[in-house]
């Protein structure tokens, strides 16, 4: 044994303790400023009454006016929503289908199941991507547009974005339930069908409900990725459609104006809204917190 | 009810009809185009893109093409030092969550994983705003100001990559090590001091081994969507620093040699596929040697 390992209650190794305590919290807070600060530049230079998006002139809220005066901004904003609700629904409804049979039997091929359902989160989307423009581009499905009226607004959405963003979430919708549904007490569905409710009744009144928490944290998952996708939606939609991220992609290269700022600040909120939406969701599980980047 | 009657004696069946959706989707819309791009990638390209049914290993021997392997060491070396980087400021900062009160513990967490939800797109511009060659917030002070009279080089460059992969895959890292250091019995740490066991070793000998798990997990979170980037460094590359992502991109999108890309992405699958499966690997190791660091301190 050493000798400086024996002074344990000394000043010296008091101070040291301290010390390290006191380093150890500057870097969580230098950690946490890295994280925040380029989002809280971006936001405030959002209100910058100058065309720069470095120098500050004042507040102003014109950004904000040019970005709603932009047609196909607001064009791509409702694209971007289509789009995320569609697909959300169809994923949420198979996702769930697909956790309930991983989790609740054991049948032959699982483990093939099991490994298919993780492909699409594990490979990188610019991989996807391309695997899907040469799959559209040659099966003939083609770029073919889903053609509709919302709000006044004539949307032509293609549907290969739609099946691009379907095949990426069922994944992380499955993931979610299944999480929820190992957590799930076994016994309050044994006590349901002990009192003679039939395997429906069983699972309408005690397994749905119950699984609700994951099935909703599963949707708004789906749906923040949804709205998030840039890569896939670029490649996926033939020549002329934007959503909102594919948008900002494309005013970015032509330059970089406060415009974006404002939009990027209008996305930004949109995010924290569905994070408060889903943590209030799911209040009541034991780590809610845990789950949320799944 | 016949046939809830046959559902409720064949398990397995009801199993596949639950199933069937989701597994038909994924082998039509992701398993299918994924054999397509490997069919692609043994063929000849046509002019305009498309293929012509030709088998051909050519695609292959072009990658060993100076110009696109240098690209390919490079995204790797990117990736590992991404990878690096974050392991080296994740873990410390795990750490740190681990060890506040669980009140805290929880408003960190979810304060980590709040620009996590927020898009990278958005999160990418707003370093572009800073790091820009001659207007950026960094740059454009210090010019202004007459700190420096040439613009650093904080943009366009690997740098900027590296930094925007770090910002946009760090929590990515922590969340593993978190999850590892969490579990971690505080009573083998006592054990540990008590037998007079300096700071350092504690360290060396009881964390570090019991939250392996969490940072193999994590390199693996980082790397792999590292090695894949196309929208960070299509963004701060500025259009001179590119990656693997971009040069397969490119081939779809302007070169319109399809055959070659695929090629590039099947490699690039490949090498992802290889790290997944030294994670695997490493995962059944260091569990066992984590069993092993809890007997002998």
């Amino acid at each position: 044994m050493s000798a400086r390992s024996f002074p344990r209650s000394s000043t010296w190794a008091r101070w040291s303790a301290r010390l390290s305590s006191f380093s150890l919290s500057s870097y969580g807070f230098l950690s946490y400023l890295f994280l925040y600060l380029p989002i809280l530049i971006l936001v405030v230079f959002s209100f910058n009454d100058s065309r720069s998006v470095t120098q500050w002139a004042g507040f102003s809220t014109r950004w904000y006016g040019e970005m709603l005066a932009d047609d196909q901004v607001i064009l791509a904003l409702w694209n971007s929503l289509f789009v995320a609700g569609v697909s959300t629904l169809i994923s949420t409804v198979l996702g769930t289908l697909a956790a309930v049979a991983m989790e609740r039997y054991r049948f032959a091929g699982r483990l093939a199941v099991d490994a298919l359902l993780y492909l699409p989160i594990i490979i990188p989307d610019i991989a996807m991507a391309i695997m899907l423009l040469i799959f559209f581009n040659q099966s003939g499905l083609g770029f073919e547009p889903w053609r509709l009226e919302l709000f006044g607004l004539r949307l032509a959405v293609p549907y290969s974005v739609i099946i691009g963003h379907v095949a990426f979430n069922i994944s992380f919708v499955a993931v979610v339930v299944r999480a929820r549904l190992a957590q799930m007490d076994p016994t309050l569905e044994e006590a349901a069908s002990d009192l003679y409710a039939n395997s429906w009744q069983t699972f309408w009144r005690v397994t749905l409900p119950l699984m609700m928490p994951g099935i909703v944290g599963g949707a708004l998952l789906a749906f923040t990725l949804s709205l998030d996708d840039f890569v896939i939606t670029f490649f996926t939609s033939g020549a002329g459609f934007n959503t909102l991220p594919v948008r900002v992609f494309g005013m970015i290269k032509k330059g970089v104006t406060p415009k974006i700022n404002a939009v990027s600040t209008l996305m930004l909120a949109f995010s924290l809204l569905l994070v408060f939406v889903s943590l209030f969701a799911r209040r009541g599980e034991k780590n809610p917190a845990g789950e949320l980047g799944v | 009810m016949h046939i809830a009657k046959t559902l409720r004696r064949y398990p397995a069946l009801s199993a596949w009809l639950l199933l069937l959706p989701a597994v038909g989707w994924l082998l039509l819309f992701f398993i299918a185009p994924l054999f397509i791009v490997l069919a692609f990638s043994f063929m000849q390209g046509a002019t305009y893109g498309g293929v012509k049914a030709v088998f051909t290993l050519s695609n292959y021997a072009r990658v060993i093409d100076p110009l696109y392997l240098s690209t390919f060491l490079r995204s790797l070396y990117i990736a590992i030092l991404t990878t690096a980087i974050c392991l080296l400021l994740g873990f410390p900062l795990a750490y740190f969550i681990a060890t506040r009160p669980q009140r805290l513990r929880y408003a960190l967490l979810l304060a980590l994983m709040v620009p996590f939800w927020t898009n990278f797109l958005i999160r990418t511009y707003a370093w572009l705003t800073i790091l820009r060659t001659n207007t950026g917030l960094i740059n454009g002070t210090l010019l202004a100001l007459g700190v420096i009279q040439q613009p650093l080089p904080l943009f366009g460059n690997d740098f900027a990559i590296v930094l925007g992969l770090v910002y946009g895959w760090l929590p990515d890292m922590v969340l593993p090590i978190y999850a590892a250091l969490e579990r971690l019995d505080r009573s083998l740490l006592e054990a540990a001091s008590d037998l007079y066991a300096p700071r350092s070793r504690v360290f060396l000998r009881v964390i570090w081994p019991l939250s392996l798990p969490g940072v193999v997990a994590g390199a693996m979170l980082v790397f792999i969507p590292s090695l894949g980037a196309f929208v960070i460094p299509a963004i701060l590359g500025g259009g001179k620093s590119l990656m693997i992502g971009n040069v397969i991109s490119n081939q779809f999108l302007t070169a319109r040699d399809w055959p070659f890309g695929s090629a590039l992405s099947i490699l690039m699958m490949a090498v992802m596929l290889a790290a997944t499966l030294i994670y695997f690997r490493s995962a059944t190791h260091s569990q066992a040697r984590t069993a092993r660091s809890e007997v002998d301190l």
